[in-house]
């Protein structure tokens, strides 16, 4: 398997292995919109540091995901761009609305406990 | 440095194999961060487009070496139905398939060197990126170019 | 149409590393160099030299004579040289036994240049020359003397052989003007450009030492930039900052720019590029000490600076910071969203 996909409490937190082939990122995408259901995950990680490009194709999966995970009520933080990647996506002007992004995996965490924070505060 | 390498595209796992390589030549030839990663996201929309728009194809991976300069020649050819108004495919946001309509134009603006030709018998991208040895050499290049 | 780059002409068959062609140079033939150290003269007729070679020296036997008659005195010439590098106070500070066995090589290689008209090999010899004493402080107007002079100690000779001659000494003359100018040329020209690329070298090693990316204290990061920032430093710049930024783990990073006077739409569209590359990375960027003349230019350029954060000095920047990485208030801070 090229992603592990854990559940932590409740969040997802998605790491991938190795670079992605474009059917591997579809089976993610559909794989995580299915999982936020039958746990009812409030968050989502995905750790894409293992990836060696984040093109046009990944960075549409990647908006379809959280969009898609926001509808069923989970925050969604991208970990892990490298530089070098991360120079790529500004060069090549992908437009990366609506993801949040965080330097790791801890940081995700940390990100997702705000914002889930943030989901209580309006509920209450 | 070692000649040019040819790669079959028809498959999304081609495709990845494609980056990878032209990933590993970048590095080979030289080239500093983060310019592998910056060819490799390149190669990885053209092959797609092959992939997606003409079935099969074939990238070439041709390193050149110059007296005050290195680079790499990226090459896509295929077979396919070609494109019908290339103007309009080199700019953001057009997609005749529902696709994002940026991979053209944001593999031009990763690279040093872009051309697309394309017509009924197929389309052919060349990309090219390429360094100058060091900021000398740039730096003669440049008084050269005004002179 | 669609062609922006300036592509290499014929990159199948670009010339190979130690073949490629100098700039300044005429093209090059490569000629099997002589390599007949005190060579008989009467015999050096008879040898029979490679095909590319018998071509040259067919076309100039004038030449071909030159040769001949400075292997023949070559132990005179060199004292001669040497003698009168030392009388002109040049290469001071080498010793009488260095400049002696350099001049020697020289003087070698310059006749077989003459020879073979090629200067390939007195090439490399004089860029390794230059290597070496460089770093000892010799000024490019020493090595001009010192060419100059071995064209004119060889002239002078050339003068006092065919004195009785003055047909034979213009021909002679002709044919070695051109010679020499050319390897004059070659050696000083292989020493400006060694010299070129030890600043360029010390340039770089400024450069890295003059962009620091400190660590104010855990988590933030400050990248004071000082002085002129062209593509190449900026490209630096970035790659230094993201990497920083992955180390330390950064949350917010101030790039505070009041040391830089001028800025062009490169360079300001490699900064917006970099704080966009440095929020990827999950790390918001306060921009401080913009001049009024640089905010100025970057909004006659057309700079898109709507989605940075600035802040007018440093020290604000800095209580900016802390507030970002603070979180007290509990609030989501909207700067991780993405907006390009
Ligand atoms: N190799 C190709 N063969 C045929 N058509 C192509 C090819 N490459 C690109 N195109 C056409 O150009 C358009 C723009 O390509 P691109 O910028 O990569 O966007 P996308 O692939 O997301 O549609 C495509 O929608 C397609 O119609
Ligand atoms: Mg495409």
């Amino acid at each position: 398997m090229s992603v592990a996909i854990l559940k932590q409490g409740d969040y997802l937190i998605a790491s991938i292995q190795s670079d992605l082939s474009d059917t591997e990122v579809n089976a993610l995408r559909h794989e995580l919109a299915e999982l936020v259901g039958v746990h009812r995950s409030r968050g989502i990680v995905i750790d894409v540091a293992a990836l060696d490009v984040i093109d046009s194709f990944v960075t549409r999966a990647l908006r379809a995901i959280v969009l898609t995970a926001r509808l069923r009520g989970a925050h969604t933080v991208i970990a892990g761009i490298s530089p070098d990647v991360a120079i790529a996506m500004v060069q090549f002007r992908l437009n990366l609305e609506p993801l949040r992004v965080a330097l790791d995996l801890d940081e995700a965490v940390v990100a997702l406990d705000r914002l889930t924070r943030g989901d209580h505060e309006d509920e209450g | 440095m070692k000649g040019e390498v040819r790669l079959a595209i028809s498959t999304d796992a081609d495709l990845v194999a494609a980056r990878a390589q032209g990933r590993a030549m970048a590095q080979q030839l030289g080239f500093p961060r983060p310019d592998p990663t910056l060819i490799a996201t390149a190669i990885s929309e053209i092959a797609r487009n092959i992939v997606m728009h003409a079935g099969t194809g074939e990238i070439v991976l041709r390193p050149f070496e110059e007296h005050d300069r290195y680079g790499l020649e990226v090459v896509a050819i295929d077979a396919g139905p070609g494109i019908r108004d290339v103007e309009a495919a080199l700019r953001d946001d057009y997609s005749a398939r529902g696709g994002l309509g940026l991979g053209l134009p944001g593999a031009r603006r990763l690279m040093d060197g872009f051309q697309l030709h394309s017509d009924a018998a197929g389309t052919t991208v060349t990309m090219t990126k390429w360094r100058y040895r060091d900021e000398l050499a740039r730096a003669r290049a440049e008084r050269r170019r005004r002179a | 149409m669609n062609d922006r780059s300036d592509r290499p002409a014929e990159r199948g068959d670009a010339p190979s590393d130690k073949q490629r062609a100098r700039p300044g140079s005429p093209p090059m033939q490569a000629v099997p160099s002589s390599g007949n150290e005190g060579h008989d003269p009467s015999a050096e007729a008879d040898r029979s030299p490679a095909p590319e070679a018998r071509e040259r020296r067919t076309s100039d036997p004038v030449l071909e004579e030159l040769v001949a008659h400075l292997r023949d005195s070559r132990t005179q010439m060199r004292e001669e040289w040497a003698r009168r590098i030392s009388d002109a106070e040049l290469l001071g500070v080498m010793s009488d036994d260095e400049i002696f066995s350099e001049a020697t090589e020289v003087y070698d290689n310059y006749v077989d240049a003459l020879e073979t008209g090629s200067v390939e090999t007195l090439e490399t010899y004089a860029r390794e020359l230059s290597e070496r004493i460089i770093p000892r402080g010799v000024e490019t107007d020493e090595v001009l003397g010192v060419v100059l002079l071995l064209r004119d100690v060889l002239a002078r000779a050339l003068f006092t052989r065919y004195e009785g001659d003055p047909a034979q000494l213009n021909r002679v003359l002709d044919a070695y003007e051109p010679a020499a100018n050319r390897i004059a040329v070659v050696v000083g020209v292989s020493f400006v450009e060694e010299r070129e690329r030890v600043i360029q070298e010390q340039q770089q090693a400024l450069r890295e030492l003059s962009t620091p990316v400190l660590q104010l204290r855990e988590r933030l990061l400050i990248l004071p930039i000082i002085g002129a920032l062209d593509s190449a430093r900026a490209r630096q710049l970035t790659e230094q900052l993201l990497g920083a930024i992955r180390e330390r783990r950064a949350q917010v990073v101030v790039i505070d720019i009041t040391g830089v006077a001028t800025i062009d739409r490169s360079v300001a569209n490699h900064l917006v590029q970099t704080v966009e590359a440095s929020r990827l990375m999950g790390a918001r960027t306060i921009l401080t000490g913009l001049s009024s003349e640089i905010a100025q230019t970057l909004v006659d350029l057309g700079v898109d600076l709507s989605m940075m954060r600035t802040v007018g000095d440093l020290q604000g920047g800095l209580v900016e910071a802390e507030r970002l990485a603070g979180y007290r208030s509990g609030e989501i801070e909207d700067s991780t969203r993405i907006e390009t």
